[in-house]
């Protein structure tokens, strides 16, 4: 994928072939054809949700209670009368979205920070990833608990902090491609033909890390949507009345010896998807052919 | 040997810095202090209290004040338990929290080894993809969900064993190590298996066959000792996961340890506790990693002879 090459157009050429490739590779893959599959209907049913949800999100029926799975309501209702599928697909929004968005953030901080560490090398190279070295000691966890405390829980904060300490490897993993790429004639053919070294960065260095990147990013999104459930299950997370997956488990754990698919349905949610975006990942990673992105 | 361990540790100390010195003045710049619940308080009172705590000093005294009390370990009074110290809280939570993750570190590390050395002994095989199997779901299953389906299965309608509780009934330990455990034990499968595989197809290891050993002695003599470093490292950053982990699952269980101490403090906004257990909990993570890296150099010959020529 590093072949040299000065000729945009040649270079396009390969580049179409080596997607095709990488596509053909991952097709060949069940697992992860399934893990796309799944994946591709969630992010579809959320985005439609407010449109197809069987019941109005807030629409309480005292009465009734909590009763099992019925006609009526396929995943049954909670204490307060409220279908759980309609519950389940609304928190769906808000935990891919803080998945996605989370992790856009991250790669954006990352691959920007390891691009120029990478590029510049020398001191700035020595002081950026010292700092990336300090930061990764930190215990993460309990920083964003804190951040969550100190800031108030309100849910750009909760993408902003877990994107803000997801995206060290993002940057070790753009510095060691950028280091290598650095080195090769059609980037030193750029540099004495004048290009300004952001285009650089843009036009050579990114596009040419691509592989490693969307597969550490695939990985990426499950562990990020783990947080936003650890986080929510302690109450410091997603606040009613929003709800998402893991506010939805810890509500179900409180009374699932009478109640037990009010924990087992959104469970069983959460746990797709974090299995489809793992099996996504490591298809992408055995197609793209990235190795030590992450095991 | 002792130059990497030095080195090392100097690295340790300004992280321990930045640590102390971004939660401190984090926490002076959240909204509302401590005692704002508390409507009429009269002034000479209020302002009792706050020289009590150095509230009155400006933010730069206070920030030194309590690097001064940190350097002889000092932690200072908690905001909201009046009359106990934050060494108090967490002499009192710590060992439960530090026993939990204890235990689920032994069960992460003899199921996740095990797991992982039979999976690479006989690779693409059932014997590899069952475990290898088990331990995709145990990374996909997170404890806030693995917890309270335990507690249903094997506390509720099996009846075994206890749903909540920490030393006060035989057999309550078990659940919660499980809980904790669970990734971890996953991760290190992963994590052995492949440095097996690695380790396995060297020429070492073709020697130890070529001069007749059985099978299970080039794996338990040779092999596993190299294949085992990807799990030593990993054993820092566990620890750092199992402590933060034992926030839920401590949450799920009931069980009075650090991790629910300080969730409580969160809610509470008790500053000092946060702070104090930040620091605390920092401090051993960074011990922990520090550990870990050494011992994974000691047990990498051509590092350890490396190290040891400087």
């Amino acid at each position: 994928m590093t072949t040299p090459e000065i000729n945009d157009v040649a270079q396009a050429e390969q580049g179409t072939s080596l997607w095709r490739d990488a596509w053909l590779r991952l097709r060949r893959n069940r697992l992860a054809v399934l893990g796309l599959t799944v994946l591709l209907l969630f992010i579809f049913i959320a985005a439609v949700t407010p449109w197809i949800a069987p019941y109005d999100y807030a629409q309480q029926d005292l009465e009734l209670g909590a009763a099992p799975p019925s006609a009526a309501h396929w995943l049954g209702t909670d204490i307060f009368g409220r279908d759980l599928l309609t519950q389940i697909m609304f928190g769906g929004r808000i935990s891919l979205a803080v998945g996605f968005i989370a992790t856009a953030v991250a790669l954006l901080i990352g691959v920007t920070w390891g691009a120029i560490a990478g590029y510049m090398g020398g001191r700035v190279d020595a002081v950026m990833m010292r700092l990336v070295d300090i930061i990764y000691a930190l215990p993460f966890m309990i920083f964003i608990v804190l951040l969550m405390v100190v800031f108030g829980r309100n849910m750009l904060l909760l993408f902003l902090a877990i994107g803000a300490v997801e995206w060290l490897t993002m940057a070790r993993i753009m510095r060691s491609q950028v280091q290598s790429l650095r080195q090769q004639e059609f980037v030193e053919a750029a540099i004495s033909l004048g290009l300004p070294t952001a285009a650089i960065i843009r036009r050579h260095l990114i596009p040419n890390a691509l592989g490693p990147i969307i597969v550490y990013t695939t990985l990426t999104i499950p562990s990020v949507m783990l947080l936003e459930a650890f986080l929510s299950f302690l109450g410091l997370g997603v606040q009613p009345p929003e709800t998402s997956w893991g506010l939805l488990i810890s509500y179900g754990a409180e009374s699932m010896e009478e109640y037990p698919w009010l924990l087992v349905f959104p469970g069983l949610a959460l746990t797709l998807t974090l299995f489809s975006l793992n099996f996504l990942g490591d298809g992408l990673r055995d197609a793209l052919d990235v190795r030590g992105a992450k095991d | 040997m002792w130059r990497f361990i030095g080195s090392r540790l100097l690295q340790a100390i300004p992280v321990l810095l930045v640590v102390i010195t971004v939660t401190f003045f984090l926490i002076r710049v959240a909204p509302g202090g401590p005692f704002d619940s508390e409507k009429a308080v009269v002034p000479e009172v209020k302002a009792a209290l706050e020289a009590q705590y150095r509230l009155n000093l400006t933010l730069f005294q206070q920030y030194t004040a309590y690097l001064g009390d940190l350097s002889h370990g000092d932690l200072g009074p908690s905001f909201k338990y009046p009359g106990r110290s934050v060494n108090e809280l967490i002499a009192a939570g710590f060992p439960v929290t530090a026993e939990l993750a204890l235990y689920a570190l032994l069960v992460a590390l003899v199921i996740g080894v095990i797991a992982g050395v039979l999976a690479s002994l006989k690779p693409n095989t059932a014997q590899d993809y069952i475990p290898m199997s088990v331990a995709m779901i145990g990374i996909c299953m997170p404890s806030l969900l693995l917890g309270p389906i335990l507690i249903l299965v094997f506390g509720v309608y099996l009846d075994w064993l206890p749903v909540s509780g920490w030393g006060d009934s035989p057999g309550d330990k078990v659940l919660p190590a499980i809980t904790l455990g669970a990734a971890y034990a996953a991760y290190i499968a992963r994590l052995s298996r492949a440095g097996m595989l690695e380790v396995m197809s060297q020429d070492y290891i073709r020697t130890a066959r070529a001069k007749g050993l059985p099978e299970w002695q080039v794996v338990s003599r040779h092999a596993l000792r190299g294949g085992m470093i990807p799990v030593v490292a990993f054993l820092g950053p566990a620890f750092a996961g199992l402590l933060s982990g034992s926030f839920v699952v401590e949450t799920i269980f009931q069980i009075p340890g650090l991790g629910r101490f300080y969730v409580q403090a969160a809610f509470n906004r008790d500053y000092t506790m946060i702070l104090g257990s930040t620091v605390f909990l920092a401090t051993l993570i960074v011990v922990f990693n520090l550990l870990s890296d050494i011992l994974a150099a000691w047990m990498n010959p051509r590092l350890r002879n490396q190290l040891r020529a400087q």
